[in-house]
């Protein structure tokens, strides 16, 4: 193999869509990027996700990061010169009943202040959206819905940044371990992997899932935990509706892809955290269940596969973003908590222009590892899977 | 017949474009899968994964021993979501 860059602007950990579509951004501004991925790219929670992109949040600023990251996904085909398969059938947040109303009443009215376009709609207005629902099935009073929501393709994403970092000089080591980050009067200094050492005043620990233990090699400490979560895929069937459709209060989500197959999730009860990879029976029964439950026709659809992947979960659900406090040059791009690749494209572009031109929007305060310091956080409710 | 060989029939893939990718630098066969769903047809990569190993190995001059199988997945055969939903004694097919 060949031996790494001795010396870099910035060193990114992890090859995923935020490592990747960084790697592409500093990169065009001139930095000189390395990538290190101990795996291949996508190996990852980006590669097993269930690759939706929603705008309904119920956070003012997920929204906002939402909404802005789709603007970037609708131009992104076009920046990156490659496909990145995005289709925008909406998402329908099923309704069960007057409390669960009330919040969506609530964040239907902040959604729109935003300018999104989404609206409530009744039983029967869910049918002519996904007709192979079941309203009594699901016990659903009604939904909320917005059709510009819609889902991309992660594979071909995360590659078309990686092809054009590369294009632009950054250099992407895959199967490449970081193994140590070393500091020197409190900022960055140098980074270990298992292919040589990189001198450097920059590191973006965007490892997901291992992002807690990237950050324990240089001391600082990470509130997020790993949680496995599992997805399965159908057969492919005839194309017969293109919303995803989830709920808060069962945990599912579920939609049928282009070429026809149906891919969800949902929570496995009582799972606790820690790095599990094993597919559960539990989950595929518990799945299948509730499936048929809201689509009655699915029950003769045959499931082909299942697989498990990582939420790296904040106790806030929202992401950690930017640099830390005590060790300047270490910057987080983590604790997605299960929407680190709809989240990516406006994520990413924060952190570049932090980086390059030193902007920092309130955003990068809200995000700031340093919020779980004794103070009142705001939950994000609006969680799936 | 036409001349086309193809490696992966669930996902109608030719050797001429897995050849391409692992030109393009996928190289192995977990990159092979998410760059071309090589394999994640219903037959889960039964028929194809091994004739892309040698793909691999004849393009790179690595052995086979060196380029690792994707994890398998279950079920083994599809299993309807009718009878993965059943609870005993129910008949839900």
């Amino acid at each position: 193999m060949k031996r790494i860059d001795k010396k870099a602007d910035v060193v990114i950990v992890g090859g995923g869509v935020n490592g990747c579509s960084l790697a592409y951004q500093l990169a065009k501004r001139n930095l000189k990027v390395v990538l290190c991925e101990k795996s291949f790219l996508c190996s990852g929670s980006t590669g097993r996700c269930g690759a939706g992109i929603r705008q309904q949040w119920s956070t003012r600023e997920n929204a906002e990061l939402a909404i802005n990251s789709i603007k970037i996904f609708e131009k992104l085909e076009k920046e990156l010169g490659q496909d990145i398969g995005l289709r925008q059938g909406g998402y329908l947040i099923i309704v069960h009943d007057e409390a669960d109303m009330k919040q969506a009443n609530k964040n239907v009215a902040m959604q729109k202040s935003l300018g999104l376009d989404v609206s409530i709609l009744t039983p029967d207005e869910i049918l002519n959206i996904v007709p192979i629902l079941d309203i009594k099935g699901m016990h659903a009073v009604g939904a909320t819905f917005c059709p510009t929501d819609g889902h991309v393709d992660p594979f071909k994403t995360t590659y078309a940044y990686a092809h054009e970092a590369i294009s632009h000089g950054a250099k992407l080591y895959k199967f490449t371990e970081v193994q140590g980050i070393k500091k020197n009067n409190g900022k960055i200094d140098s980074v270990q992997t298992s292919n040589g050492k990189i001198t450097t005043d920059l590191v973006i620990n965007a490892a997901g899932a291992w992002s807690k233990q990237i950050a324990e090699m240089i001391d600082v400490k990470l509130p997020n935990k790993p949680f496995r979560k599992e997805i399965l895929v159908t057969e492919r069937v005839k194309p017969v509706f293109e919303a995803m459709v989830i709920s808060f209060k069962d945990g599912i989500y579920f939609s049928q892809q282009e070429e026809g197959q149906i891919l969800g999730g949902i929570p496995i009860p009582n799972e606790k955290p820690g790095y599990f990879t094993v597919p559960t029976f539990d989950f595929l029964h518990h799945m299948s269940k509730t499936l048929v439950r809201y689509a009655p026709a699915l029950k003769y659809v045959n499931v082909i596969r299942q697989w498990t992947g990582y939420y790296d979960i904040t106790p806030d659900a929202r992401p950690i973003i930017g640099e830390v406090e005590r060790v300047k040059g270490f910057i987080q791009c983590n604790g997605f908590s299960g929407h680190g690749f709809m989240l990516s494209p406006m994520v990413t572009k924060i952190l570049t222009e932090y980086i390059v031109d030193g902007k920092t929007p309130q955003i990068l305060n809200s995000l700031n590892l340093s919020r779980f310091k004794g103070k009142k956080i705001t939950r994000e409710v609006s969680v799936v899977g | 017949m036409g001349d086309k060989i193809f490696i992966c029939r669930c996902e109608d893939l030719t050797q001429e474009e897995i050849e391409k990718a692992i030109d393009e630098g996928y190289t192995t066969l977990e990159e092979l899968k998410c760059r071309l769903r090589l394999g994640m047809g219903p037959c889960q990569g039964r028929g194809c994964l091994l004739l892309a190993r040698r793909l691999i190995c004849q393009k790179t001059g690595k052995s086979t021993d060196e380029i690792s199988i994707p994890s398998s997945r279950p079920p083994i055969i599809p299993v309807s979501l009718g009878l993965l939903a059943s609870d005993k004694d129910e008949k839900n097919r």
